[in-house]
Order: C-alpha cells, then sequence, then structure tokens
C-alpha cells in the first residue's frame, strides 16, 4: 500500500517537484534552534490572511456592492443567510486580529534587528505587505455602506487633493463628484482583488526568508549544524501551539464581543449630508490619523501621515549598528520600548478629538499631545536610530547560538568526563 | 547601411529595427492602458446632473438650507445685518485665505451666501446649518472632523482647512430664485 503511494507520489515529482520542494523547505529547513514565542507571529499573519480570503469569498456571495443595497444587504448576511453573522463577525474581527498580529511581528523585527544585513529586501517587502493590507482594510471598511464606511472613504480619498492636479485624482478616485455608487463598486472590485496581491508579495518574503534563514533572539548567524534544527516537526509544532492560543483569542471576540473593535456609528446607513460628530478610523490606523491630524497644514499633515510609514522602508540603512538583537543594545532596548509605548499614545491621540484638553497632563491639549507624539515617532527612526548605531556601546555577543543554550549540559558534561578520569 | 559612430560602435539596421519596434510597442501599450484609466473617471450620467434650481423667498433672515448639487452639499444662508457686517468688518490680515465679503456674494445681494458645504480639508460637512448647530467661534461653521472653523462668509479662520469654502458658480435667474452651475455668462441656457 505505502509502495503504491510512494510510486504515485516519485511519478509526480518526477514531472512536477512539488514534493521534493515541500520537503526541503519544510523538513530540511534548517532553523535556528533558540527561536522564541516571538516567531509565531509570521505563521499566524499567513493563516489569517488565508481564513480571510475564504471568509471573503463566502460573504462576497451575499453581498451587494450598490449604494441602494449595501447596508441592507450586510443585514441580511447578519439574520437571513445560514451563519452569516458567523461570517462577517469572523471576517470583520479578523481584520483586527490580522492587524494585532502584523504589528507584532513589525515589533518584533525591530526588537531582534531582523531587517538588518542580509535581510533588508525581506523587510522591504514586509512594508509593502503591510501598505497593501491597508489598502485592503480600508476599502473593506467601506463595503457596509454605514456612515463611518463613507466619510472614513470620504476623508481618506480627500488625501489626496492635497497633491498637485488632486481635485482631478480625487473625481477620478471617486468616479464621480463625490463617495458614491461607482467608488463602492470599484472598492469592492479591489478589497476582491488586493489579499491575492498580498499572497504574491507573501510569497517573495517567504523567498527571501528562506535565502538566510530566520534571524534568531541573539541577532547572531548559525555557525554550526547544531546550531539548526529542521523547521518541521519542531516549529510547524510550537506555530500549533501558538495557533491554538491565538484562535481562542479570535473567537472569543466572535462569540462575546464581536463588536468591541467597532464603531457604532456604522450601524446607521451612509448619509452624504450628515458628518457623524467625531469621525474615527478603525483602531489600527489611529496613530498615523493622530500624525495626520497633529499638523495643522493639508499638505504637510498628508506627507507625514504616509511618511510615518515609508520611514520603515529606510530602516535597515538608518540602523547601522552591527549588532542585531537589542539584547546586546542597553540603550537601544530602552528607546525601543519607549517608542512602543509612544505608538500607543499616538492611538489615544487618534481617538481623541483635537480640541480635548487633559487636565491630568497639565491642561494640555490633545492637539499638543499628538504634536509631541508625531515628533518623538520621527525622532525615534531619524535621530535616535542613526546616532546609536554611531555611538551606543553594545555588549558581548556569544560566540555562537549553541553556547548560551547548551552552557548547562556543556559544564555538567565537562564535569562528568572529570569525574569519569 | 552600418555606420561607424564612434571607434568599435556602430549602428546596424537591427538596432534601428528594435528601436523603433520597440517604440511603436510602448506608444502602443499606453494608448491601450488609457481606456482603463479613463474608465474609471465620471460617467456621461454622472456629467450630465449639471445644474440645481433653488427658489429663496421662503427662507427667513438668519435661516440657513442645504440644496444637492452634483451630488454635494450646498449651504444657502440668508444672512442677518449683523452678520454680513461682522464679515464686512473682518480686517484682511486676520484671515488665513484672504478674501473679501464682497467677492463672495453677488452685488447687491450681499444677505445671500451660496456655499459648497463641504470642508476643504479632508471633504466633511460642517455644522452650522440648523440654529440649535455648533457655529464655532466665528458665527459661522464648525468642522467636526478636525476642528476646522469658517466666519460668516465661509472664510477659513482656523486651520487644518487650507481655503475658504468654496461658492460654487451660480446666478439669479430672477430676484430671488438661483440657478447654481451656471456662471453669469451662460443665463438661460
Amino acid at each position: 500500500m505505502s509502495s503504491k503511494v510512494t510510486r504515485i507520489s516519485n511519478w509526480i515529482d518526477y514531472r512536477l517537484p512539488i514534493i521534493s520542494m515541500m520537503k526541503h523547505e519544510l523538513n530540511e529547513y534548517p532553523t535556528p534552534k533558540n527561536l522564541n514565542y516571538w516567531w509565531n507571529f509570521g505563521s499566524l499573519a499567513g493563516i489569517v490572511l488565508m481564513v480571510m480570503i475564504i471568509s471573503g469569498i463566502f460573504l462576497a456571495m451575499h453581498y451587494d456592492p450598490n449604494t441602494k443595497n449595501a447596508f441592507d444587504s450586510v443585514e441580511h448576511i447578519m439574520r437571513d443567510v445560514n451563519g452569516g453573522w458567523f461570517l462577517r463577525y469572523l471576517h470583520m474581527n479578523g481584520a483586527s486580529m490580522f492587524f494585532i498580529v502584523v504589528y507584532i511581528h513589525i515589533f518584533r523585527g525591530m526588537y531582534y534587528g531582523s531587517y538588518k544585513y542580509p535581510r533588508e529586501l525581506l523587510w522591504i517587502l514586509g512594508v509593502v505587505i503591510l501598505l497593501l493590507m491597508m489598502a485592503t482594510a480600508f476599502m473593506g471598511y467601506v463595503l457596509p455602506w454605514g456612515q463611518m464606511s463613507f466619510w472614513g472613504a470620504t476623508v481618506i480619498t480627500n488625501l489626496f487633493s492635497a497633491f498637485p492636479f488632486g481635485d482631478s485624482i480625487v473625481e477620478w478616485l471617486w468616479g464621480g463628484y463625490s463617495v458614491d455608487n461607482p467608488t463602492l463598486n470599484r472598492f469592492f472590485a479591489l478589497h476582491y482583488l488586493f489579499p491575492f496581491l498580498i499572497v504574491g508579495v507573501v510569497f517573495l518574503h517567504l523567498i527571501a526568508l528562506h535565502q538566510h534563514g530566520s534571524n534568531n533572539p541573539l541577532g547572531i548567524d548559525r555557525k554550526e549544524p547544531r546550531d539548526s534544527i529542521p523547521f518541521h516537526p519542531y516549529y510547524t509544532v510550537k506555530d500549533l501551539f501558538g495557533l491554538g492560543i491565538f484562535a481562542f483569542i479570535w473567537a472569543f471576540f466572535i462569540f462575546f464581543a464581536p463588536n468591541f473593535f467597532g464603531e457604532p456609528d456604522n450601524y446607521i446607513e451612509a448619509d452624504p449630508l450628515v458628518t457623524p460628530p467625531h469621525i474615527v478610523p478603525e483602531w489600527y490606523f489611529l496613530p498615523f490619523y493622530a500624525i495626520l491630524r497633529s499638523i495643522p497644514h493639508k499638505v504637510a499633515g498628508v506627507l507625514a501621515m504616509v511618511g510615518a510609514i515609508f520611514v520603515l522602508f529606510f530602516l535597515p540603512w538608518l540602523d547601522t549598528c552591527k549588532v542585531r538583537s537589542a539584547k546586546f543594545r542597553p540603550i537601544y532596548k530602552k528607546l525601543f520600548w519607549l517608542f512602543v509605548v509612544n505608538c500607543f499614545v499616538l492611538g489615544f491621540v487618534g481617538a481623541h478629538s483635537p480640541d480635548e484638553v487633559f487636565y491630568y497632563l497639565g491642561g494640555m491639549s490633545n492637539q499638543e499631545l499628538g504634536q509631541i507624539t508625531t515628533i518623538l515617532y520621527f525622532a525615534f527612526f531619524i535621530i535616535a536610530v542613526p546616532l546609536l548605531g554611531m555611538f551606543e556601546k553594545t555588549t558581548p555577543l556569544p560566540a555562537s547560538i549553541s553556547e548560551p543554550v547548551n552552557r548547562g549540559g556543556d559544564r555538567r558534561k565537562k564535569s562528568r568526563q572529570e569525574a569519569a578520569a | 547601411m552600418t555606420k561607424a559612430t564612434a571607434p568599435g560602435k556602430t549602428i546596424t539596421r537591427r538596432n534601428f529595427l528594435t528601436l523603433t519596434a520597440g517604440a511603436v510597442g510602448a506608444i502602443g501599450t499606453a494608448k491601450l492602458i488609457w481606456p482603463f484609466i479613463n474608465s474609471m473617471n465620471p460617467s456621461a450620467d454622472v456629467l450630465a446632473q449639471s445644474t440645481t434650481d433653488v427658489d429663496l423667498s421662503p427662507i427667513a433672515e438668519g435661516q440657513g438650507i442645504t440644496v444637492i448639487w452634483r451630488g454635494k452639499p450646498i449651504f444657502i444662508r440668508h444672512r442677518t445685518k449683523q452678520e454680513i457686517a461682522e464679515a464686512e468688518r473682518t480686517p484682511m490680515a486676520d484671515l488665513l485665505d484672504p478674501q473679501p465679503d464682497s467677492d463672495r456674494v453677488k452685488k447687491g445681494k450681499d444677505q445671500w451666501l451660496v456655499l459648497i458645504g463641504i470642508c476643504t480639508h479632508l471633504g466633511c460637512i460642517p455644522t452650522g446649518q440648523a440654529p440649535n448647530s455648533n457655529r464655532g467661534k466665528y458665527d459661522g461653521w464648525y468642522c467636526p472632523c478636525h476642528g476646522s472653523l469658517y466666519d460668516t462668509s465661509g472664510r477659513v479662520r482656523r486651520g487644518p482647512a487650507p481655503t475658504n469654502l468654496v461658492v460654487p458658480p451660480y446666478v439669479f435667474t430672477d430676484g430671488s430664485n438661483i440657478r447654481i452651475g451656471v456662471e453669469e455668462e451662460t443665463t438661460n441656457v
């Protein structure tokens, strides 16, 4: 029986070498043996992408991308379609889960210096994926045609009016004089297309990853055979365990707090004549929205917001420090965590009205808090990181991955040998 | 057919054919892409929504109404004498986008202010049309999205909006009727 299977798989593999390729990329693919749980998030992101595509295809079978029917068709999915509520809540919360996973994945890369030589292109492809994800998520949020969908779309498409020939560009994006039926139609078409573009870039991301292999918490290269273990079964099992916990959290939101990440205003159908008193984007855009609003100049605000993401493209060259992992960079490690905190404060600023005043911050207005945190955001990349590359005193690196891991074992072996002698 | 240009370099018939074929191919591709891009521009039926007629007589002094022109909200406000005086009194130096009030209304009809009700920052609809809504510090309009303020002439007084609310093209067809979407010269087409 098994020899028959082997014969068939050999027959296929001789003509179409997918089986040996899988074997090469999974079984033989050498992985550093010291990866911690922060390395789970790459595979989690891939799994979320697949779940989003599948749930999205099934939602598209019931959704109607016409301004007259879009809002009602989403309610039809929620109330009439068998299990429609589950598909929609899975997809809707999946967007938030995707960004949580990807943001952790990016912070992981920043902490352990995964963007450094020779993984610069791997990092850049990751930033491209982030940009595509943002575009996809933005267009997806417009589809339910609620108040936040409509006004979010209006505000974001109007960002392009800051550029030369802006008005013509915006009318071209809309296919009219305002966000309307042509806009909804094309956003649906593109929201369906973009995830497949993401899959394409993910493949390039994986090719670049497998060229030099994963970075690791020590940030040093693998030197000897005992530094590596095969990806399968060691990391497939570890990733599956992480997936179990992650799926548990995702399911919690789907079943117990499905609208936790959403805005109540989006359950009001879009009205082109009434702007909601307080427009907020989805939580994953809040830090960038805060940067946009903090600058009281239209073009400069738009450029700062775009720059906040584009600066990531240059990170591999802004950081000249040869040591990858923050474990051996005492100052960078502290600044990294301050940067993370600063990103959360930016998110807080984005969620509140610009006129709000915080008395517990000495009467500082939300606008001023946003300006300070925006400056800190850029200062991290443009001032702190390059200066640290020049002046930071790093602590000594271990000789190999196995050295710190096996130190105890080596010592025991030595003492046993001595006892035997 | 070959001709020497620089030492060791010659232009052959093949170079010429490659270049011309490549150029024709590039132009052809560009012309083929254009219909795809242009298909996303406003279609004929959208472009056809050109004018909107409004009867101003029912609008009481101090009242404002919102009408739709080309899918955009148009603010029409019947200004009080105090509001007109406020707009005319404002020194140009206080304005972010200086423009006298007289340039924003029709001559002799300065009680009527007609504006495209879209914030020039990122396209939100400012509040200030209903009598009880927030009109901001300058008695005009307040944009809830990013906090821009407009005065009683629709001029921006506090950013982030870069320019004044836009005055659409319109004409008085008679004493109390206006047609939005046409300029003075093309009256009653």
